[in-house]
């Protein structure tokens, strides 16, 4: 049961991982882009705790961690930057 | 390699479990700093600090003085580098205790003679004279080095220490070319002679099985037998006529003269230029005693000898003709030694002593007419006596010492030279030559000793003196009168004052009871008495004649002048390398990297198709799942993405974004979770740390390549990728070796953590760490001193001209970010703190943290923040390198090698059991270091754009 949900997890997060990439390239716009990029994030956190559940291993929920915040921060200095310019102010 | 056999019965070594030998070399070490720090008291305390280091460092070596005497050899040794065979040895014997008096004492005396010397110099009205002293103590301890060291290596380093720092000596006064110039070429000569010696020592070495003296100079016959037994002694010799001045490399010495007449005194009597004539004598019972030894040593000698007195007549300039005269004088020590007789060493030995005392005192008179008269300049100098009649004797005993005048201690050694030089050669057919060509010298020598005389004291009335020369102060003549005082007790009363010690001092140079020889002033009607008064009355002679010399001399000026030949020979090189270089490389980047480029494929190719080894191995292949294939793709199209959308550095950089996760995705999959970690953490660090420069550059880059390079620079990146993707599809599909195979095994038993990346950082490889944290805080405070009080202006409106967004700082992400922070401080202690174990450690953790307040920065704004937070990041760079080095340095203390890393277990009551390693100390060095260069880095470029914002009415909210 578990490997057969899991098997249309990994399917469903890959195609969400592929369109965003589709979005990153295609933008049109920056907000477009770095909107992608925050989303890709958040698939990435999918696929590990997946992989996670996968090899009954606890070893990949630290980057699944890291990932949420460092991928947050990048996030908000994009953003930042499209409004402001500096970042740092 | 090394075995210490035990040396010849007839010399009896006792190893003292004192540590004198080395103390007395560290204390000048010791007082060079101290004397730089007493320098802000005033010029007479630096100089009794310099004195007293001097004396504080005769009274240590003052308990073994006296074992020379009774036969023994002291030798003190720890151990240092056991497997390369160099020990921390020191050795005093004879040899060593005639040098490090002479070395100590007149050291002494010149620092007392500098003293006044330095103190109203009227072209250096701010003389410096702690970085005098601290030089002069300096190289005070590199030569007591040289002289004491018991192992060749040593020496060496220490020999090598004596080229350093003459160089700063010599350059002292560098607001000079003439002192640069001279110090320079000094450097490069002795230097060039450090490196000849260095081969000849290993050679030397290879041949006795070991770099200890003791059990070298017993094995003179295997040693001499040797079938490299010439390259060996060529090379030695190499390094000992550099720095001796022998010819042909003796034109660095006069040009050393800019140096300040002390430092002549110094260097040019006792110390510098006798280091090479010391190691002849240090070796002189292994190398000596060959038809090649007697040739290039005798051949040197001589030509010195000859050249420098030839030389010395003719030079104006006062310390001139005591330079040559020095070559010569060394050159007379250098044939003695050549002579290779035991009576020619020990007359070799006399000699050092003489020259010293007698030369020293010529320097110091020198200097006190130079410093009375404001000249050195003998065709201005003249009639001196009138004006200065006591100093005058002085300097009259000592040149007549140098002349070799009966009485005074240079007569002595003088007829010994003499004697030994008739007994050389006489039953040969030429034998006549070599006595006839050394009376020449001594014609020479009376006769720039009696110029030295005569023009400088007589010879009618001082022409134009800049001053009015009168007597020096009492102090500044007491070293000149203690000096000659040596040359005349020496020379009237030799059996009651240098015997002994020269008996005890050619004892070791001959590892042998010397022969009997006699110190007396009358040996009866002889060969040598009839060269010494030929000598004397052919001086006399010569310098009565010397006006149409002189003018022969000034037509002949800049014929046989070596400096010269030397200055063609370095600019010669030096074009020819500038030209070289310049034709490699014509300041072109893209040119460097295409040819780079280019001749690694090639050799790549040309190594991989020689080989004829098939490209994929016998390694089977793993099965590819479906999401790592789909990720591969991914990762390719977006590295496509960048490459074509890089001209937009914006979009760029946020699909460098996607990259960097696609990277981490992967590492994770292939189990390099600490990778994966470090990869985020970086990632984010990087976008900020380019979005805070984007905001002064274009957005975008303009294409500049033209349309040919762009097709060549494609084709050479198609050919460079696809080698490397080559090479990598080679390695990994053939079965590999590699050595994280020890560290896996290892990890628990010797670092006591299982996470192996964590353990390679702070345990295996801890010295590594340590050196590359010391490089990210050096790169910090750089960057800081760069960026400090630097401001842009940034961009005025965004890329597509509109104005910028009026709220700098939201107040609803405000809020939330300051919520987060507890929870990514959170993550960062428990990455921190498992990292031993399992993924993380200091240096992502330290990434965490940096990143967790950079968030504060960018939401909060600067001033917010440091209100709360100190933004002064030096104190935590200070202290991460302290902790790190202190974890380091407390395991010596235990005992044990830099950095050793120990650990327990502890239980704690509620949290349960917890390692406790040491290496965590020496992690949260790494973790503060890590936050404090990285938030000084992004902080002060940041801080940077303080011209942009100019209207504080943009920071409104539109009404």
């Amino acid at each position: 049961m578990l490997s057969t949900a899991l098997a249309i997890a990994f399917g469903l997060v890959t195609a969400a991982l592929a369109l965003t990439l589709w979005r990153l390239l295609r933008g049109p716009d920056e907000p477009d882009r770095i909107l992608a990029l925050d989303t890709l994030y958040v698939n990435s956190i999918a696929l590990l705790v997946l992989l996670g559940i996968h090899l009954s291993s606890e070893l990949y929920f630290e980057a699944a961690i890291l990932i949420a915040m460092m991928g947050f921060v990048g996030t908000v200095a994009l953003c930042k930057y499209l409004l402001r310019g500096d970042i740092i102010e | 390699m090394v075995s210490f056999c035990p040396p010849r019965s007839s010399v009896f070594i006792t190893e003292f479990n004192r540590m004198n030998l080395p103390l007395v070399i560290l204390t000048p070490f010791i007082g060079a700093a101290l004397t730089a720090w007493a320098a802000r008291f005033g010029a007479r305390r630096t100089a009794w600090v310099a004195g007293g280091m001097t004396l504080l460092a005769l009274i240590i070596l003052a308990p073994t003085l006296t074992a020379p005497f009774k036969g023994e050899v002291i030798i003190q040794r720890w151990s240092w580098i056991p497997q390369a065979g160099v020990d921390l040895a020191f050795r005093f014997d004879g040899l060593a205790l005639l040098f490090t008096t002479m070395i100590l004492g007149i050291g002494l005396l010149v620092i007392l003679y500098a003293r006044y010397y330095l103190s109203d110099d009227a072209q250096n009205p701010k003389p410096g004279m702690g970085r005098f002293y601290a030089y002069l103590l300096l190289f005070m301890g590199s030569m007591l080095g040289v002289v004491l060291s018991e192992n060749l290596i040593v020496l060496l380093i220490f020999w090598e220490m004596t080229s350093l720092s003459s160089f700063l000596l010599i350059s002292y006064s560098y607001q000079g070319k003439e002192a640069r110039q001279g110090a320079r070429m000094a450097l490069t000569v002795t230097g060039l002679g450090g490196l000849a010696l260095l081969g000849g020592f290993m050679l030397l070495g290879k041949m006795a099985g070991s770099y200890e003296l003791s059990v070298i100079l017993a094995q003179g016959d295997v040693i001499r037998a040797d079938p490299l037994y010439t390259p060996m002694l060529v090379l030695i010799l190499i390094g000992a006529f550099t720095k001796s001045a022998q010819f042909p490399f003796h034109f660095w010495l006069p040009r050393a003269m800019a140096a300040p007449t002390p430092v002549s005194a110094y260097l040019h009597s006792a110390t510098l230029v006798k280091a090479g004539i010391f190691l002849l004598a240090r070796l002189f019972p292994v190398l000596s005693g060959t038809p090649e030894w007697s040739w290039l040593v005798i051949g040197a000698g001589l030509s010195t000898l000859l050249i420098g007195a030839w030389f010395a007549l003719f030079k104006h300039d006062l310390k001139g003709l005591l330079a040559y005269s020095t070559i010569s004088h060394l050159g007379l020590i250098t044939l003695l030694f050549g002579l290779a007789t035991p009576l020619a060493a020990v007359a070799g030995l006399f000699h050092i002593i003489n020259h010293a005392t007698f030369k020293a005192s010529l320097f110091m008179a020198a200097g006190i007419i130079d410093h009375e008269c404001g000249t050195r300049d003998m065709r201005r100098i003249n009639g001196l006596w009138k004006f200065m009649p006591y100093t005058a004797t002085l300097a009259m005993v000592a040149a007549a010492s140098m002349a070799g005048v009966p009485l005074f201690n240079g007569f002595l050694s003088k007829e010994m030279f003499f004697a030994e030089t008739t007994d050389f050669f006489s039953d040969r057919p030429w034998g006549w030559m070599l006595p006839t060509l050394v009376a020449l010298a001594g014609v020479l020598a009376v006769a720039y000793s009696l110029r030295f005389i005569h023009d400088v004291f007589f010879n009618g009335d001082p022409i134009n003196l800049p001053k009015t020369p009168h007597e020096p102060p009492f102090w500044m003549k007491v070293p000149a009168e203690i000096l000659v005082g040596i040359c005349v007790l020496v020379g009237m009363f030799p059996a009651m004052t240098v015997a002994w010690p020269l008996k005890v001092a050619a004892t070791s140079v001959l590892q042998a009871p010397p022969p009997r020889f006699d110190l007396a002033i009358w040996h009866g009607f002889n060969l040598p008495l009839l060269m010494s008064l030929i000598a004397l009355f052919g001086g006399l002679l010569v310098y009565s004649a010397r006006k149409p010399l002189f003018r022969q001399a000034n037509r002949l000026e800049g014929v046989l002048d070596a400096g010269a030949y030397y200055d063609s020979i370095v600019r010669t090189v030096a074009g020819f390398a500038t030209a070289l270089t310049n034709a490699l490389d014509r300041g072109s980047l893209q040119r460097l990297m295409v040819v780079f480029v280019v001749s690694v494929i090639a050799m790549g190719l040309a190594g991989a198709l020689g080989s004829g080894s098939p490209l994929t191995g016998p390694r089977a292949l793993l099965a590819a799942d479906a999401v790592s294939v789909f990720i591969a793709l991914a990762l390719i199209v977006v590295t496509l993405a960048t490459l074509i959308l890089h001209h937009r550095r914006l979009t760029a950089l946020v699909v460098v974004g996607a990259l960097g996760l696609l990277v981490a995705l992967i590492f994770v999959k292939f189990s390099a979770p600490d990778l994966a970690l470090t990869q985020l953490s970086v990632e984010v660090v990087t976008i900020v740390l380019l979005l805070l420069a984007l905001y002064f550059l274009p957005q975008r880059s303009p294409r500049e390549s033209s349309r040919p390079r762009r097709i060549r620079d494609t084709v050479l990146a198609l050919l460079a990728g696809g080698s490397a993707g080559a090479l990598t599809w080679a390695m990994l599909t053939r079965p590999h070796e590699s050595i994280s195979s020890f560290f896996l095994e290892n990890s628990v038993p010797g670092g006591g953590g299982t996470n192996v990346v964590n353990v390679i950082l702070v345990d295996f490889r801890g010295y590594d760490t340590l050196g590359e944290i010391s490089v990210l805080a050096l790169a910090g405070l750089g960057i800081y001193a760069m960026l400090k009080d630097l401001e842009l202006t940034g961009l005025a409106r965004d890329a597509r001209g509109r104005a910028w967004n009026w709220d700098a700082h939201p107040s609803i992400m405000a809020a939330l970010t300051r919520l987060l922070l507890p929870l990514a401080l959170l993550v960062s202690v428990f990455i921190f703190l498992r990292g031993h174990n399992q993924p993380g450690g200091g240096f992502i953790a330290g990434l965490i943290t940096a990143v967790a307040l950079i968030m504060q920065y960018l939401t909060n704004g600067v001033a917010w923040t440091h209100q709360r937070m100190s933004d002064n990041m030096h104190p935590l760079i200070g202290a991460g390198l302290l902790i790190a080095t202190v974890t380091g340095l407390v395991s010596i203390l235990l005992g044990y090698p830099f950095l050793t890393s120990t650990f327990t277990h502890i239980h704690w009551p509620v949290v349960g059991d917890f390692e406790l390693a040491s290496a965590m100390a020496f992690d949260l060095g790494v973790f503060l270091v890590v936050v404090g260069a990285t938030l000084l880095i992004l902080i002060h470029l940041g801080l940077m754009h303080d011209a942009s914002h100019p209207d504080p009415k943009l920071q409104q909210e539109p009404r």
